[in-house]
């Protein structure tokens, strides 16, 4: 198709092509342009539930994940009232659960990190939670470190979806909210979870891990210590 | 709605700036380490022979560096790691009321950092398992010399308890990342670190 | 061997609900009745029959606030907590309540005896304070009632032989207009439908301009028209009876009353839009009125007027099922509550589709507010130009207010649209009054330069509520459990509302345990406005308006609050040494920490 047959959108006044069905986010990123996001992954449906991705559309604020794109929107997403909302979530993400990003293995291959660095977080701002929360180490190759999950849902919707499984689910409700595994033990050793199961390889913070392979990447060569998560819109799993 | 500054860093306190006037009045920093392991301190350290330019500029209080006791009125006040017992909050207390403006330095004093991870335990359950429970311990007791300060139920990163004006986060953070903050406030401007200068390890 | 147990009561459960995964809610709230909470064995059982992931299931059971995962009391005795629970005595009534049975709240008595907890607004605020045991509602607690109810527990006595009297619900109907006056027959609606035919009642639905009585306020009409018109495989009929929202009860009585006109409403509604099946979504605080909803039912089978070939006509069948809600008052949301009928996590969905189109099981499905299903039924008898003639322009007919709090005569309110809300103040004999909160915690309240205004689409829109508060009130500690209310209700789909409503909770919290600053108000503005821009659905939008509104209208009760010129933490720093000071018997200077008003 002959790309200015296409019909656009602006972006903080670029224009954004997009072809029917596609979302603010999917016709964004398929024109190479960042828009800050965590529950969204261009290989599922979306979901809308981190709210990073909220920009404004013809002034008014709406996840750009499920914002279906129209010819001539005016959206706008790279601004400061914007960012600073994107900002204060991630600073919710952060005192909610445990992050401690000086021993988790998933540190500078981090989506929550990474959008952070984008976005100057300097600091968690909000008194936190500490919440107790367990680390389930029974599986021989795979370790979940529930303290940092963010309740993206990716792995419940990748189990799900590709898989043809359900090895992860959400329970609880509001603040206590949490990942569960499909076994009566509670442990995911007890479920059908393989180290070639699509949910094994999308936890985009440091729940899900490979066990003994942890820190192979030295500092500096990590995902975004070379290049800011804005300068890699899709990530070389997302292509 | 009142006119707010969302969730952007607080503005900038003012501070006397550099060779205003005619004679050079250095400013005053003091710095601390509370629940830290003086790593930041360290990193500090690592700006190299740019501390010769620093000493230009700056003056240091009650510091590690001086070994000052007692902070006076400063500048500028660098606190490293949180809050685990009653005596890191009475030092925060001494540096926020003597510091114009208060910097959290490194993991520790930003989100509590590693001496945070004991807070998903109570404070009895640890007491108990390092001076009563542990193997090979006789007849231990927990020690209750006045002397020593208390710990509190939970560690806490320093911006729950007092107003904190700066965060530098990092485990610990870069001598760069330090050395770009500094300057930026002591040239009146607005501290920002990009990319690489910023990071949560 | 465990598990037979667990399949001796579950198994004519599941035969009920024909091993219907998307009766799921229904099969564990039903467990749950039986056994008293949902055992893990039980749930293993469930998983094989109904071929569903345990922790689907387990997701499921997690998501509502009556059902289980681990043992409670024999007896599970829930506080009611709105508000006006409180400003009726309630907290002291549980405390007294756990004294005498030496229980803690929250917990389960050491002997498995009973729990004590509370509870989100029970729907009883005229007639509170209230409690559910074992999910069935006592009305009027005094410190008597409590302690008989106590008496009781302790001595074992069954639910079912306690008193009759602390059943006694009342409908507390005060003021009755066209709806309520009770002049409806059952099936005369319907006969009108069968005479004049279902696009004539459509045309009379548009004409009577009704809207929807949920508080949004859709044309009743264009719904049932664009679910008409949407293309499906089969159509559905949901009456919204999850109401959930803090001092509102008129699909109490509604149903209790008249849930004939209800029921009718809705299969006006099968037959416009051509569906066979409709689902009461029935609150499960409301458990208690089920029996009676189930013979009502049962009567108009019998009458011709559900069922098969509804009054003779060979192509009208439509029947209604019940589905509980189990302590979820998300699900009032509508999209939120066909997930619920889908027996899943009460998440409300993203949206567009709407449900007129993509409803339950993804079919075209309408969703009204019981009071709606109540009118057309009336419309549909006395014609939609009658309808429009009451009221205002763009707020035709009456609507039924719950009224609750510092009044007279509290109970159940029908005016024409249009009324002021000082007219209801004076009705209800409100004195002295402060404030009125309208629509629930989610709504508006207003100060009395307000009370000229009127109840109306086009000036105040609710669903009902209107709880009232004198002077001797406290505004902030209204809008602080409020704020909890929404913590506690939040589906935690969205980090806005997820973490937002706890952060706003734990701020407010701040302000009433005297750590309070100008900082912290900047703090609570702050939020606010990222929950408002930001959140999934409805809820997260409206948690902070009780906050706004009374920081808005009721400033003093803030300012008062804001007790320290400099920031202080949110907790008590020389408490957070307690621990230390019992573990070591330190009591010296050195052992406490002053408050930290010297610090800036």
């Amino acid at each position: 198709m002959n790309q200015d047959k296409l019909e656009t959108f602006t972006l903080d006044g670029q224009p954004i092509p997009f072809s029917a069905g596609q979302t603010i986010i999917q016709a964004a990123m398929a024109a190479g342009v960042y828009i800050p996001h965590l529950c969204f992954h261009p290989e599922f449906k979306p979901h809308g539930s981190c709210k990073l991705c909220t920009v404004k559309v013809n002034g008014r604020q709406t996840a750009s994940c499920t914002y279906f794109a129209q010819a001539n929107l005016v959206v706008e997403s790279n601004i400061t009232e914007l960012n600073d909302e994107r900002r204060a979530l991630l600073q919710m993400l952060f005192v909610e659960g445990n992050h401690f990003c000086p021993s988790c293995e998933k540190s500078g291959d981090c989506q929550l990190q990474a959008t952070a660095y984008e976005l100057k977080m300097m600091s968690p701002h909000f008194d936190h939670f500490f919440p107790d929360r367990p680390v389930d180490a029974t599986h021989p190759d795979y370790l979940l470190d529930f303290n940092r999950c963010i309740l993206c849902s990716l792995c419940v919707r990748a189990s799900r979806d590709v898989d043809g499984k359900a090895v992860f689910a959400l329970s609880g409700r509001g603040i206590n909210s949490h990942l569960i595994v499909n076994a009566e033990s509670g442990n995911l050793v007890d479920t059908d979870f393989s180290s070639t199961d699509k949910a094994a390889h999308i936890c985009p913070v440091g729940v899900i891990l490979k066990k003994r392979v942890g820190f192979a990447v030295p500092i500096g060569q990590r995902r975004f210590d070379a290049q800011p998560i804005s300068a890699q819109p899709l990530s070389k799993e997302d292509v | 709605m009142s006119e707010l500054d969302k969730f952007a860093p607080s503005p900038l306190t003012p501070l006397p700036q550099v060779g205003e006037g005619n004679e050079v009045k250095k400013l005053k920093v003091a710095t601390t380490s509370l629940a830290g392991c003086f790593g930041c301190h360290m990193s500090f350290l690592d700006i190299d022979e740019r501390l010769l330019e620093l000493v230009k500029l700056v003056e240091f209080d009650r510091s590690p560096l001086t070994d000052i006791k007692h902070c006076g009125p400063c500048d500028i006040g660098i606190i490293e790691g949180g809050l685990c017992n009653a005596e890191n909050v009475h030092v925060l207390r001494e540096f926020r009321a003597n510091c114009k403006i208060l910097i959290a330095l490194g993991a520790c004093a930003v989100n509590g950092g590693l001496p945070a991870q004991r807070n998903h335990l109570s404070l009895a359950t640890i007491l108990e398992e390092v001076y009563h429970a542990q193997h090979g311990l006789v007849d231990g007791f927990i020690p209750n010399d006045p002397e020593l300060p208390l710990p509190l139920d939970r560690v806490h990163p320093i911006h729950e308890v007092v107003k904190v004006d700066y965060f530098i986060p990092g485990c610990p953070p870069s001598g760069d990342a330090i050395w770009k903050v500094l300057t930026d406030l002591l040239a009146g401007r607005e501290p920002e670190l990009g990319h690489g200068l910023i990071h949560y390890d | 061997m465990a598990s037979q147990i667990h399949a001796a009561y579950l198994d004519p459960i599941l035969t009920r609900y024909q091993h219907n995964p998307h009766h799921l809610l229904q099969i564990l709230r039903e467990a749950q009745e039986y056994f008293g909470y949902i055992h893990t064995d039980a749930m293993g059982y469930l998983s094989q029959q109904l071929s569903l992931p345990r922790a689907k299931i387990a997701g499921v059971a997690g998501f509502y606030s009556f059902l289980s995962d681990r043992p409670q009391g024999e007896y599970r005795v829930l506080f009611s907590d709105n508000i006006t629970d409180r400003m009726l005595g309630s907290v002291d009534l549980m405390t007294q309540f756990c004294a005498q049975l030496w229980v803690e709240a929250g917990k389960v008595s050491e002997d498995g005896l009973l729990s004590v907890a509370t509870t989100s607004c029970t729907g009883l605020c005229d007639q509170g304070p209230a409690m559910l045991v074992n999910n069935i509602a006592i009305n009027r607690l005094t410190p008597e009632r409590t302690t008989a109810i106590a008496e009781l527990i302790r001595e074992r006595v069954p639910v079912s032989a306690w008193p009759a009297l602390f059943f006694a619900i009342e409908d507390n109907i005060q003021r009755k207009d066209i709806l309520l006056n009770g002049e409806f027959q059952s099936g005369t609606a319907l006969a009108a439908l069968l005479q004049c035919g279902d696009e004539a009642i459509l045309r009379e639905i548009q004409v009577s301009k009704l809207r929807g009585r949920g508080g949004a306020g859709f044309s009743t009409g264009k719904k049932w028209e664009f679910c008409r018109d949407a293309q499906g495989d089969a159509h559905y009929v949901v009456c919204n009876a999850d109401e959930g929202e803090p001092g509102t009860f008129k699909d109490r009585v509604l149903l209790n009353r008249y849930a004939d006109q209800v029921f009718e409403g809705m299969t006006l509604c099968a037959r416009v839009i051509g569906a066979k099946l409709g689902f009461l979504y029935l609150r499960g605080e409301y458990r208690y009125l089920l029996a009676h909803l189930q013979v009502v039912l049962q009567q108009r089978r019998s009458q011709n007027l559900l069922g098969k070939s509804i009054l003779g006509q060979a192509d009208f069948d439509f029947d209604i099922d019940i589905h509980l809600g189990a302590g979820a008052y998300v699900c009032g949301e509508e999209s939120a509550l066909i997930e619920s009928l889908e027996g899943k996590r009460g998440t409300p969905r993203n949206r567009p589709p709407f449900p007129v189109t993509n409803g339950y099981l993804n079919q075209p499905t309408v969703v009204n507010n019981v009071e709606t299903f109540a009118a057309a039924s009336l419309i549909a008898l006395k014609g939609g130009e009658w309808y429009a003639s009451i009221g205002t322009a763009v707020s035709s007919g009456t609507k039924i207010l719950s009224v609750s709090g510092d009044c007279a005569r509290p109970g159940l309110y029908e005016y024409p649209f249009g009324v002021t809300v000082g007219q209801v103040l004076a009705d209800c004999g409100a004195q002295d009054t402060q404030a009125v909160q309208i629509s629930g915690a989610s709504g508006i309240c207003l100060a009395p330069a307000e009370f000229n205004r009127q109840i109306a689409f086009e000036d105040i829109p609710t669903a009902g509520a209107l709880m009232v508060f004198d002077q001797s009130r406290d505004m902030f500690e209204v809008a602080r459990n409020f704020v909890h209310f929404f913590a506690h209700e939040s589906c935690g789909f969205c980090t806005p509302c997820r973490v937002g409503t706890s952060l706003l909770a734990n701020m407010m919290d701040k302000l009433a345990q005297g750590h309070g600053s100008p900082y912290d108000f900047a703090e609570i503005e702050k939020l606010n406005t990222l929950l408002q821009s930001t959140s999934h659905c409805g809820l997260g939008h409206a948690a902070c308006n009780p906050v706004l509104d009374t920081i808005a209208k009721f400033r003093p009760a803030y300012q008062k609050r804001l007790i320290h010129h400099e920031f202080v933490p949110a907790f008590d720093l020389d408490h957070a040494l307690l621990q230390a000071r019992q573990m070591t018997g330190r009591d010296d200077s050195g052992a406490h920490l002053e408050r930290s008003d010297e610090s800036r």
